[in-house]
């Protein structure tokens, strides 16, 4: 059986991962561009945040700082692709591979711990919960507060004419939407999203490190698919809680797989294991999709 | 007022393929004027819609839109001035999406969209009240998803959208051609009636000769990316298909075949 702080554990980081599947539901679900920048701006969000930090700021000014970092890395991968026309894949991944030196410039070296500093955790520890309930308690309030706002923003005018640049972007200029602004606008908010994770996993982890990145967005893909077999995401708001459940789901299945001693599984095998899993998981979708691209190319 | 004069425009430029689709295309289209446009396969007519909507930009020419000049102007800037229906029904709406949704989209063509919700309730009366004149049932469907609608009342839902708000020019892009004949009937008489109450001015691309002569105000013929007959009024009355081909071969001094033609 798993301990009660390995599920704790696990909890906590299926709710940072949320944050990260928020994101890629907005990239690949909303509006349909594959972007792979995550796997920087995550690590970009926990540099930026432990630097801050260690040179004295306020954690919760240099998460926001994370934010805006993330969402600059965001409207970068945009731009290459709506200003100069790179393939967005590609333009996402150019972004992946120029933080990476980005991320070791801003942190000086691979890594930066964070263990005797103030983060945004320090005065929660003051409650009286115990030591591993603590992050739980605060990442599901903050998760809940983006979940509100990213539901809040794709009902509003703005959110409705992103996602339908995504749904249908020549129907969407017809309307008058300016379809390369909302992906400029759109993968900047993702990727703000993911630099928030980025930054509140460096504090709860106690560092930051320049590899932790790495498959952020197959986890991310793997938590968004997953929720939505759980939850049917029949609207943004259902969709939203399943990118969250999906995300923790998938966490407590990792650490009950690893916990498995029959299963001979370590912690080095979980980027295979999730790859796995989410190239089995695209095959139902992927099928759905190529059927329905069919009927929504558009003729001139 | 809608005014094209000279417009150029030729794809695949220094390719093998290379393509002049507009070749000094000039029509001006007057307030509450309703012009069909017939031509046959390849003639331009989807190219010159584009061109005036903004989805392709010309090469040369000028093009303007109640005394502005948006030659330059990408497409989402002319929105609020050019109103459209594609030919393929699953284009000018989302399906991902609500009815409701789709029609809040329409209702801020070209305005700026802010942070408010999008989905008003002040809309709803507006709402109801054009769906029903579909006589589709559609008014107590708001919530539905668009993708839950058929080919034809999609493409209904798709005109109100477009007549929703004002707009300088309508443009209709062989709006009934992928429909049954019994729905294509059905949208014609919608446009029609769209039209003539709200005194629209429109650019209706027909494949039928009939229907081109039988509906609007004015017809036009393109051929190689040029107008090649212009009539109304008094010149039009009373013309009949075989009246329009011996116009055709009379300009270009070429025979035709009546397919050819038809099929476009
Ligand atoms: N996007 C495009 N790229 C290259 N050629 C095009 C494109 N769109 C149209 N054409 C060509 O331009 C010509 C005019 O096409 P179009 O305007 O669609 O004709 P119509 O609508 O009258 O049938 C055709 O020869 C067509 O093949
Ligand atoms: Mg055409």
């Amino acid at each position: 059986m798993l301990s009660e702080i390995a599920l704790y554990g696990a909890i906590e980081t299926g709710l940072i991962y949320g944050l990260v599947a928020f994101g890629i539901y907005i990239s690949f679900r909303v509006l349909d561009f594959p972007d792979l920048t995550v796997d920087g701006s995550f690590p970009l969000g926990a540099a930026v945040a432990a630097m801050l930090i260690i040179n004295g700021w306020n954690p919760w000014l240099a998460t926001g700082a994370a934010v805006l970092a993330g969402m600059a890395a965001g409207a970068v991968t945009a731009l290459l692709n709506v200003k100069l026309k790179i393939l967005n894949l590609l333009a996402s991944i150019l972004t992946m591979i120029a933080l990476y030196s980005i991320n070791l410039r801003i942190m000086g070296r691979p890594n930066v711990a964070l263990l005797s500093e103030e983060t945004v955790l320090t005065p929660w520890y003051d409650l009286d919960l115990a030591f591993h309930q603590v992050p739980v308690l605060l990442f599901i309030i903050v998760v809940m507060i983006c979940l509100v706002l990213m539901w809040r923003f794709m009902k509003s005018e703005t959110g409705l004419a992103m996602r339908a640049t995504g749904a249908n972007a020549r129907m969407a200029r017809a309307q008058g939407i300016a379809t390369g602004a909302m992906i400029v606008l759109g993968i900047a908010i993702s990727n703000g999203l993911v630099g928030l994770a980025g930054a509140l996993f460096a504090q709860s982890q106690g560092a930051a490190d320049v590899t932790m990145g790495v498959g952020v967005i197959i986890i991310g893909l793997a938590s968004l698919i997953g929720g939505e077999a759980v939850i049917t995401p029949s609207s943004v708001l259902r969709a939203l809680f399943a990118c969250v459940i999906g995300a923790i789901v998938y966490r407590l299945a990792i650490a009950f797989a690893l916990n498995a001693d029959v299963l001979g599984l370590q912690a080095q095998d979980l980027n295979l294991i999730t790859a796995i899993l989410v190239t089995l998981a695209i095959v139902l979708p992927g099928v759905r999709s190529s059927v329905a691209s069919k009927f929504t190319r558009n003729k001139a | 007022m809608i005014s094209a004069s000279d417009l150029r425009l030729t794809f695949g430029k220094g390719t093998p393929l290379e393509n002049p689709a507009l070749r000094g295309m000039s029509l001006t289209v007057n307030q509450g004027e309703f012009v069909t446009v017939i031509g046959s396969n390849g003639a331009g007519k989807s190219t010159f819609l584009n061109a005036l909507s903004g989805e392709v930009m010309v090469d040369s020419g000028e093009i303007i839109v109640d005394n502005v000049d948006v030659t330059r102007l990408p497409t989402h800037k002319r929105a609020g001035m050019v109103a459209r229906v594609f030919q393929d029904p699953l284009a000018g709406t989302c399906e991902a999406l609500s009815i409701e949704e789709n029609l809040s989209l329409a209702i801020k063509r070209g305005q700026r969209r802010g942070l408010t919700a999008a989905v008003k309730k002040q809309y709803m009366e507006q709402f109801r009240d054009s769906l029903s004149s579909l006589k589709l049932g559609l008014e107590s469907r708001l919530g539905d998803k668009m993708g839950l609608l058929s080919g034809g009342q999609r493409q209904a839902v798709s005109l109100l959208m477009a007549s929703l708000t004002p707009s300088s020019i309508l443009l209709l892009d062989e709006h009934t051609a992928a429909l049954d004949p019994k729905t294509a009937a059905f949208v014609l008489e919608l446009t029609t009636k769209i039209i003539d109450e709200q005194k629209l001015t429109a650019l209706m691309v027909t494949h039928s000769m009939k229907q081109a002569l039988e509906v609007g105000t004015r017809t036009v013929m393109l051929h190689q990316g040029q107008v090649v007959f212009d009539i109304q009024g008094k010149e039009r009355e009373g013309l009949e298909v075989k009246d329009l081909l011996g116009l055709f071969e009379k300009q270009r001094g070429l025979e035709v075949d009546d397919d050819s033609l038809l099929l476009g």
